[in-house]
């Protein structure tokens, strides 16, 4: 569904170009969870920026569907580290955004804005929001708040999910909780997802392919299937197996990090 | 129940009526003279006396400002989207701007009493002229700071640039505004009397100049009081009229779920 292939990106940066990424080849298929990993400024988040069109590569391709990128995908749910909501709405009329702008959504917003308030609330109760629907998000704590994030990154019926690092600012506890969030919805709705992260244990917790990126200049240097089976519980993460991946990610990674 | 009041309650009051106090106490203590600086009691006595005139010259005074101020509030909400709108208007225009706020508008004043002559349009556009600037910066900068990411997400949903600005960049605009809105009203109001004392028909500029030339130092205190009190007024219509629109700007914490 997604293929980079052979993609730099050089920006004019304050002290000459900087090349975030250079020759990086990325393949995801449908309905695939693929995590992307590496040390910290290492062109992450351009990768996220190029997949959904935001930003040209100066070389190489970027398709989705087959399809070469040439603006906005306009068909992407996004969800950062800052859950980003506005605090001048409610949680539910957070979450509804989208469909105020995503055709056919937006054509029929005023008309079908019942049904899409159902539609809304059905997606909040999902991850457990429901009787807080009419809060405003400032009055909700960090989780919750990403909670909402997430629905509404996928409230249009998104074919294409792209994560950046939702879960960084929450605690051990809460952010384990929204794995699961995470895990139910995508086995429920089977949108593909590209999420980027610092945490190993998320990646191998969550993902079908993991993708190890070098320090800047980023490309992918190891891509690693996981096949632990599914459906996934907490508890894989305990098992002998999944301490050996996250050992041997974390080793790519130093090597990663050495390397620049 | 019962309402307690607290210390920050009454301290607003406790210390108008101090510095009164303070003020009544030294004049009479150091005895000086009325003519120099009169005593509360003296300027009291005088609004006393001059309520009609002083009445209907702050009325004058309220509604040349607020005219000029309305001028100022569609003016510099039209002109602070344009320049939030594009980065190259925001460079190009900026100078500009901030040269023309540089500007005293007191010497502004006589040419537009020169070409509006003697009355209340040179007080309405003093008014506009001085409380406009605040207002177009910080709706340009409401939008301007819109956060990138957010941009981002609405960008990936496929959102034009008018989509960005009507669901996030108007909106948030709103503390921002209404903030303008506070400082707006008060530069107004000195707008517009700055322009009463270098030449109207009335107004209380007018009122305080012409009780100077005849020597009634309390009747100018007098109107010096009347500004204070109609300046704090509007000051705190417009605080309510700000937290009423833009509750969501003044949250607090202690909403928050753990």
């Amino acid at each position: 569904m997604i293929a980079l292939d052979n993609v730099t990106l050089t920006y004019p940066g304050r002290t000459g170009p900087v090349t975030a990424l250079a020759g990086t080849t990325l393949h995801v298929r449908r309905g695939e969870f693929a995590a992307v990993v590496g040390p910290s400024g290492c062109g992450k988040s351009t990768l996220m920026k190029l997949v959904t069109g935001l930003i040209r590569p100066t070389s190489g391709t970027v398709a989705v569907e087959g399809k070469p990128v040439t603006g906005p995908v306009k068909l992407a749910g996004m969800a950062f580290q800052n859950a980003n909501l506005l605090p001048w709405r409610t949680v539910l009329a957070n979450v509804m955004l989208p469909l105020e702008i995503v055709p056919p959504y937006r054509q029929r917003f005023s008309r079908d804005k019942a049904a899409f308030q159902d539609k809304a609330m059905a997606l909040l109760n999902v991850v457990g929001l429901g009787a807080f629907a009419d809060r405003f998000p400032w009055e909700m704590s960090g989780g919750m708040q990403q909670r909402a994030s997430l629905c509404r990154a996928l409230i249009h019926e998104p074919a294409l999910l792209m994560l950046d690092e939702p879960f960084a600012a929450l605690d051990a506890f809460t952010r384990e909780e929204l794995w699961c969030v995470l895990r139910d919805l995508w086995q429920k709705l089977g949108f593909t997802v590209i999420l980027v992260t610092h945490d190993l244990r998320e990646a191998g917790f969550l993902a079908d392919t993991i993708h190890v990126m070098s320090a800047r200049p980023g490309r992918i240097v190891e891509t690693r299937a996981v096949d632990f089976p599914r459906p996934r519980d907490l508890d894989v993460c305990y098992t002998s197996d999944f301490t050996q991946l996250v050992h041997e990610l974390r080793g790519k990674i130093a090597e990663a990090r050495q390397a620049a | 129940m019962k309402m307690k009041l607290s210390a920050e309650d009454i301290a607003p009051v406790a210390f108008t009526v101090g510095l009164f106090v303070i003020w009544e106490a030294a004049c009479r203590l150091f005895r000086i003279d009325t003519f120099i600086l009169p005593a509360p009691t003296d300027i009291f006595a005088a609004m006393g006396k001059y309520w009609w005139p002083l009445l209907k010259n702050s009325f004058v005074t309220l509604w040349t400002t607020m005219a000029g101020f309305a001028i100022a509030v569609v003016f510099g909400i039209a002109l602070g989207m344009v320049v939030g709108w594009s980065r190259t208007i925001y460079r190009g225009l900026y100078p500009v701007m901030i040269g023309f706020n540089s500007v005293p508008k007191v010497a502004v004043v006589p040419i537009l009493i020169m070409w509006f002559g003697i009355g209340e349009i040179p007080a309405i556009l003093t008014a506009f002229l001085i409380s406009f600037f605040p207002i177009v910066v910080n709706v340009a900068t409401g939008l301007a700071t819109t956060e990138p990411e957010l941009e981002d997400v609405l960008r990936a949903l496929g959102a034009s640039k008018l989509d960005i600005m009507r669901k996030v960049g108007i909106p948030r605009t709103g503390p921002y505004l209404f903030g303008a809105l506070k400082v707006g009203i008060t530069l107004a109001f000195v707008g517009a009397v700055v322009s009463e004392t270098i030449g109207a028909n009335a107004g209380v500029g007018h009122l305080m100049v012409q009780a100077g030339s005849n020597f009634q130092m309390p009747l100018v205190f007098a109107g010096l009081l009347a500004l204070a009190v109609e300046g704090i007024l509007m000051y705190a219509i417009f605080a309510a009229f700000e937290r009423r629109m833009v509750a969501w700007a003044f949250r607090s914490s202690t909403g928050a779920g753990g």
